[in-house]
């Protein structure tokens, strides 16, 4: 008798339990949207801002209460966007630069790298040091000095400016090699018995398997490339050689020095469509690197 | 063909400058490994065996002595040069790839005149799979595959080059223990095959001594006793591999020779001739006691196990080094459960070592 009591108490209790773990799991996941929605919001706002701005008239635009949707659709603010600057020439500026650092600087990221995971040489560990404390450098300081080099060396709006002084980033070479760290020691060794070369271990796998770091470096790189301003700035005179971010900067400002933002944001959009397209293409190596970073030996 | 090794050492620096405590990993390890042959490298470990492995390998440069396959001195050569089939513990599978790419990899690294034709590859890749049957799993992912599998994998890719030599380093110890059983047969079986040298690493003494047909016993970088498993077994050289081969273990008992008889404890035990007064070690295997009412070794009976075919005797005594003394003997014998049990002993079954550095003492 006392025994039946017991379990039928016991079964109430796990009921009892059962619900209000259900009901604290529905107001977790709540809480959760909740929030998750709450940032999407923060960080789709400016896009769409963008969106919406560069389809407004000017008059609109200038409204003391912004409109959050246009009253009138003015596909034409694209048009002149192409029309009244050179985009076609800083598109083509900005994609030269932009996937020839990307490729030069890869391929400097991945031997360094190689070089201090896997390579013993003396004085490796303090050399990465060394090369770990530039980093405390603040990059303002470095855009004087690297000023200063370029112009002895009469490289001024060149190609060659704009590319070579960035293509050294240690931070990739730290992600880089941490990357490569964690890859088992014994796949060297079996690789080496196997008859490879240091070249075609790191061809065949080691960069196989640090693919994500490597993509997420190169959609870092080539954003970098695609955003820079301040030094593309202070480099190029010669409208022939400026990149994209410079040019958007002056280009639609009428005599009066007033500029038709609607239009620069026009042109604003048109700019980031590839980058986007670059993160759509390769979100799916991105999430891959994600789920398959517990690499079975 | 045959594999040399002459006065091998590999001694590993302190890592602190100012300490000097290198670590003696193999010391002056000389044998020759007879052609053809399945060798068993066995020791506890931090015994050396992986070391000696790596060197012979190529993967670690000895510091001293040499390493001559057939009549070559390859002492010098890198492991990428070297030719040999090496599995590793974890085996160290290229997870990006297939199995099949997998196997390929040795194949795809040969350079100038060993260089083969595609179809070769893939059909000798075939080949190596069906041996240790896996050729139905080719397209997989290692990570696809049971543990069992990954290490046929392993050999597979060992042994598609067809290597002069190859080397195992504890293929077992990761697989459960039916499938370690069928495993460690079936390594025997592709050896046997193959007629290719192999070298193999353990700290199981099962393992080693059901597959091998030469056993190494090693302590501390220094190589003990060399022979067949069962002469090892039988002959000991010092209490170290007394100790370490045989399941369940060797008994170990504090004793004292007198009068060319054992005694353990206050009983003579066993007749000793040749053997001058002294303290001594004992190690009786298990199955060397007999129930024998007449015999002259009494012990605190604890337990009786039956496991069918042999009775396992456990049971206590002052003298004795291990907490229990186990002694198997055939069921037919009638045990009867009381204070104490009486053994005699097989004469050759006992091994005495001396107590000053355990070396054996024969009679």
């Amino acid at each position: 008798m006392a025994d039946n009591m017991n379990v039928t108490l016991q079964e109430k209790d796990l009921k009892k339990v059962g619900v209000a773990q259900r009901i604290s799991g529905v107001f977790a996941k709540i809480l959760c949207y909740a929030f998750l929605f709450l940032i999407a919001i923060i960080v789709l706002f400016p896009f769409y801002w963008m969106i919406i701005s560069s389809l407004k008239t000017l008059a609109e635009y200038k409204l003391p209460v912004p409109t959050l949707f246009p009253k009138e659709i003015v596909w034409h603010n694209y048009v002149e966007a192409f029309d009244a600057a050179n985009l076609g020439t800083l598109f083509k500026n900005t994609v030269i630069v932009g996937i020839v650092s990307t490729i030069l600087s890869l391929i400097i990221t991945v031997l360094s790298a190689f070089a201090f995971a896997r390579l013993e040489f003396k004085g490796k560990n303090a050399l990465f040091a060394a090369l770990l404390a530039t980093m405390m450098i603040p990059g303002e300081l470095f855009t004087i000095t690297n000023y200063q080099t370029v112009s002895m060396f009469n490289w001024k709006d060149t190609y060659t400016v704009l590319i070579v002084p960035f293509l050294v980033s240690v931070f990739y070479i730290y992600l880089l090699r941490q990357n490569f760290l964690q890859i088992p020691n014994e796949l060297y060794l079996a690789a080496k018995v196997d008859g490879t070369s240091d070249i075609k271990y790191l061809w065949k796998v080691m960069i196989p398997l640090a693919l994500p770091t490597l993509i997420s470096i190169t959609i870092l790189k080539m954003m970098g490339a695609w955003n820079s301003y301040m030094w593309p700035k202070l480099v190029t005179s010669n409208p022939n050689m400026e990149l994209i971010t410079n040019g958007l900067r002056n280009a639609y400002s009428d005599v009066s020095g007033e500029t038709n933002f609607p239009v620069q944001m026009a042109a604003v959009a048109i700019v980031s469509a590839p980058l986007f397209l670059v993160f759509l293409f390769l979100r799916k190596y991105i999430m891959k690197g994600v789920s398959r970073s517990g690499i079975k030996g | 063909m045959k594999i040399v090794l002459q006065n091998l050492t590999k001694i590993f620096p302190s890592r602190n400058k100012k300490v000097k405590d290198e670590v003696v990993a193999v010391s002056d390890f000389t044998f020759e490994i007879p052609d053809g042959k399945l060798i068993g490298l066995l020791g506890p470990s931090g015994c050396g065996k992986s070391t000696t492995l790596y060197m012979i390998s190529g993967l670690q440069k000895p510091s001293g002595g040499k390493i001559f396959f057939g009549d070559d001195d390859v002492t010098g050569l890198s492991a990428e040069n070297r030719g040999v089939g090496l599995v590793f513990q974890n085996y160290a599978l290229y997870p990006h790839m297939t199995v099949k790419q997998n196997i390929l990899f040795p194949l795809q690294n040969l350079k100038g005149k060993d260089k083969l034709p595609k179809d070769v590859m893939i059909e000798r890749a075939y080949t190596a799979a069906k041996l240790v049957q896996i050729d139905n799993l080719m397209d997989r992912k290692p990570s696809e595959l049971s543990g069992g599998q990954q290490q046929r994998v392993a050999i597979a890719r060992a042994l598609v080059k067809m290597p002069k030599v190859l080397l195992l380093d504890e293929p077992l110890s990761n697989l459960d223990a039916r499938l370690r059983l069928q495993t460690r047969e079936e390594i025997r079986r592709i050896q046997k095959e193959t007629g290719i040298t192999t070298i193999f690493v353990t700290h199981d003494q099962e393992e080693a001594m059901s597959i091998s047909d030469l056993i190494v016993v090693m302590k501390l970088g220094v190589v003990q006793q060399i022979g067949a498993p069962q002469d090892v077994y039988d002959d000991p050289t010092n209490l170290f591999v007394a100790k370490f081969l045989g399941t369940p273990p060797i008994n170990v008992f504090d004793g004292r020779v007198e009068g060319e008889k054992l005694y353990i404890g206050d009983a003579a035990v066993l007749d000793v001739p040749g053997v001058s007064d002294q303290p001594v070690t004992v190690g009786i295997r298990p199955e060397g006691f007999n129930i024998d009412p007449n015999g002259t070794f009494v012990c605190n009976l604890q337990n009786v196990e039956i496991m069918g075919r042999d009775v396992s005797v456990v049971s206590t005594n002052e003298a004795s080094l291990n907490p229990v003394i186990r002694s198997i003997v055939n069921s037919d014998n009638k045990i009867e459960m009381g204070e104490t049990v009486t053994f005699s002993l097989k004469s050759h079954k006992v091994f005495l070592f001396s107590k000053e550095d355990e070396s054996r003492i024969y009679f």
